[in-house]
């Protein structure tokens, strides 16, 4: 026990050392995580009247970012699964990077529907025993329940990885491993109930269809694994962690498959929608070329389509594709995209028209901005002190040894400076 | 819903920003000290007198009849100090034997609307500059108005097949555009008819099925209520409903305390607080008592019919007997006790 307390502790302490450059973005983060806190006092103070959602569009911008971190968080199977399931070497050591990921970004989701509730004071409603859990009836309660499943598998395996490593003792396989394939299992239920959420709901049109979980699961092991490249290489750059070059080649072959697919899955519904062209295609048709004169979605989605289309061509050369200098700013562009077209281009279109038929434009007041901004600075937070963290014990600098003089070696702090 | 509130919204974006203005000045400022911000709250009335055990009370459903009676006058309490007037919270529970249902004749109906601003007066809805919630909206529908000089010469298809408009496209009995804030001189307009539409009060209500609290359930007597004291605001319902029935409470609720209706029954009218969903209950707090609703009472052309479905003389179910009736989206098994018909 007294060796678990210790644990935590060196942990945090690796995960929260570094030089100036470490600090400064620790600050630039807290800046935004202030901005949340404003945010989320105002909104509980004075009620959604400060968001700029309205009797048309009540689902918005917080709605939106929680379906697409639920996919980021799901798609840290992308270094799992490789790594476990088909022995892929290089991905194995730093599975557990993946894990880290996963933990944030079910954090973030976890703010993010706060955020959206109408009386977050009320959140004990929701739990089984005290409040009353409508399961198995409706579907959030499913997603309440694959997300905080799929927390606490990451949470478990991440960290008794970490720890056993910590303490030099051997890991118990059998236990590790089921804990990992339960996860990947796993992974993929929290971005299937997430689509269930909103595509059994016939009165709206746009999201009723049976191609929403796939769509859901293809977009998120693109974006995923491109927020994963990015962070992977950062950690090569600003630590002293070696990530050898055929776990971004891994990662990047998962993203042109997954890519491709799901490009070839939009133009399905665009056809499947537009060619008949009913009533029911009114949002899809808003979204890709406005509503007289309603059109602030259209460039947000013609963007998105010539971001992931440019990225997926260009990902489809492997010369390209193999250069590192190149893939981050694909990745990114991949990312943005997929945020941009899962985001709020699924969220909006999918409320208006309104089922009586009425169309509204909606945008984000400064109050949403500064709470999800202030979410994503939480969860990059929570990402940059876990990966820390987790450097630190694998690289052996954390570990645990009797005496008193017990530290964090100065070499990673000294690493992580430069 | 009437054009009044879309100008209000877009007066409330406007004096919005002004806000978010204020806003940028005091997220700056937060940065020297929370304790300013701490100092700044002015918290509604409302919320302010919500004791202890209402906040931890228990759904309605699951009550015990002390624990009914407690909440109640817990809630009676408050509300007739903050309106100054002494407010009745009834709860009256479904009468055995009765099955809600009601008919709407649309062939009757002159879209004036004293129905939806009877039912603001009697449900104690929320009004005024701020946010303004409507339980009825009256839709405007156009008469089909096809003449030679707009139509299109072609066949169809011609050249690539592809089709080009033609008389079709004019709207004849169809909203698409969301026509409920006409505006006329005078009612009813030549060319138009009009359908109202407000909870239907489904016997399979899809609301009920997604929320995730069951703080909206369906009583014996088909009336689907909500537990406004249970809802944690996730609007799930509201994207579920088909009908655009359901109405979110952003900001805390403007109701003057000289317009408040006392009358209040706990599932139905009373006063609502800020972050939670209310819709059209078929005034519960009249109904359970043998009265008829509002929008039945003060319809000036008997458009408006409700009654008893088991019950084969209520006035629903002779209408059903001798109309045509029809349900709207019957395609979604949602089975509506909202019928429309015509003479
Ligand atoms: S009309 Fe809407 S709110 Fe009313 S019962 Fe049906 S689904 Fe629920
Ligand atoms: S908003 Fe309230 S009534 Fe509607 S689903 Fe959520 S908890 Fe239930």
């Amino acid at each position: 026990m007294k060796r678990f307390i210790q644990f935590i502790i060196d942990f945090l302490r690796s995960g929260f050392s570094g030089g100036i450059l470490f600090w400064a973005w620790m600050l630039f983060l807290s800046f935004f995580i202030m901005l949340w806190g404003y945010g989320e006092f105002v909104q509980i103070r004075d009620g959604m009247i400060v968001t700029g959602l309205n009797d048309q569009v009540s689902w918005g911008f917080y709605l939106a970012n929680f379906v697409f971190m639920v996919g980021v968080a799901a798609a840290a199977v992308t270094v799992v699964f490789p790594a476990y399931v088909y022995k892929h070497h290089e991905l194995h050591r730093i599975v557990v990077l993946g894990e880290m990921l996963a933990i944030a970004a079910v954090v973030m989701c976890l703010l993010f529907v706060t955020a959206h509730m109408g009386r977050p004071d009320r959140l004990w409603h929701i739990f089984p025993v005290i409040g009353i859990f409508n399961w198995p009836h409706a579907m959030l309660t499913w997603d309440v329940i694959v997300l905080t499943g799929y927390l606490a598998l990451n949470i478990i395996g991440g960290f008794y990885f970490l720890y056993k490593k910590y303490a030099d003792t051997e890991l118990n396989k059998t236990f590790y491993l089921s804990v990992v394939y339960i996860a990947i299992v796993w992974a993929l239920s929290i971005h299937t109930v997430t689509a269930f959420l909103i595509n059994t709901m016939p009165a709206r049109p746009m999201w009723f269809h049976s191609m929403m979980p796939i769509k859901f699961i293809t977009t998120a092991f693109a974006a995923g694994p491109s927020l994963i490249i990015i962070v992977f290489l950062l950690v090569r750059r600003f630590t002293p962690l070696k990530i050898a070059d055929e776990a971004f080649h891994a990662l990047s072959q998962i993203i042109v498959w997954c890519l491709g697919i799901a490009l070839f899955l939009t133009l399905s519904e665009i056809v499947t929608e537009l060619y008949p062209s009913t009533e029911h295609s009114l949002g899809l048709q808003y979204l890709m070329f406005g509503h007289h004169g309603l059109n602030t979605l259209v460039p947000f989605f013609w963007t998105a389509m010539a971001l992931m289309i440019g990225g997926f061509i260009l990902l489809l050369i492997p010369k390209v594709r193999k250069n590192l200098l190149v893939l981050p700013f694909i990745c990114l562009a991949v990312f943005i995209g997929i945020y941009i077209e899962k985001g709020m281009g699924l969220m909006l279109p999918g409320v208006t028209p309104t089922p009586i038929g009425e169309f509204a434009e909606y945008t984000p007041s400064n109050i949403e901005f500064m709470v999800v901004g202030g979410i994503w600075a939480i969860g990059f937070f929570v990402l940059t002190v876990l990966i820390k963290g987790a450097i630190g014990v694998i690289l052996g600098d954390v570990r645990y040894t009797e005496s008193e003089s017990r530290t964090v070696q100065g070499e990673q702090t000294k690493a992580a400076t430069t | 819903m009437s054009k009044q509130e879309t100008k209000v919204k877009d007066a409330n974006g406007a004096t919005r920003r002004d806000f978010l203005r204020k806003a940028g000045t005091y997220t700056a400022a937060s940065l020297s000290g929370a304790a300013m911000l701490l100092s700044d709250p002015k918290p509604a009335k409302a919320t302010a007198n919500v004791s202890w055990a209402e906040h931890f009370q228990k759904n309605y459903r699951l009550m015990t009849d002390e624990e009914k009676e407690e909440a109640i006058e817990r809630l009676e309490k408050r509300y007739s100090e903050e309106f100054g007037k002494k407010v009745k919270v009834g709860s009256e529970p479904a009468i055995e034997g009765v099955l809600f249902g009601y008919a709407l004749n649309i062939q009757k109906c002159i879209g004036c609307r004293r129905c939806v601003k009877a039912c603001v007066a009697e449900n104690n809805q929320s009004r005024g500059e701020k946010q303004q919630i409507e339980w009825i909206r009256v839709l405007r529908m156009e008469k089909g108005k096809f003449s030679a000089e707009d139509r299109d010469v072609h066949g169809y298809p011609e050249d690539y097949g592809i089709q080009v408009g033609g008389n079709a496209y004019k709207p004849a009995g169809v909203v698409l555009e969301g026509q409920h804030y006409y505006e006329p001189d005078q009612v009813p307009e030549k060319d138009a008819f009009y359908l109202p539409m407000q909870c239907m009060q489904c016997e399979k209500p899809p609301c009920v099925k997604v929320c995730p609290v069951r703080t909206t359930y369906r009583d014996p007597d088909g009336i689907v209520v909500i537990d406004y004291n249970w809802c944690i605001g996730c609007r799930m319902c509201i994207g579920a409903c088909p009908y655009w029935a359901r109405r979110f409470n952003w900001g805390e609720p403007d109701l003057p305390a000289e317009e408040m209706n006392p009358d209040t029954h706990y599932l139905g009218n009373r006063p609502r607080m800020k972050g939670v969903v209310e819709k059209c209950t078929f005034c519960v707090q009249r109904t359970r008592k043998g009265r008829w609703t509002g929008c039945v009472e003060v319809c000036p052309v008997g458009a408006r019919k409700l009654g008893n479905l088991l019950d084969p003389e209520s006035d629903v179910r002779k209408v059903l007997a001798s109309k045509k009736v029809f349900r709207l989206r019957a395609d979604l098994n949602t089975y509506p006790k909202f019928f429309y018909f015509m003479d």
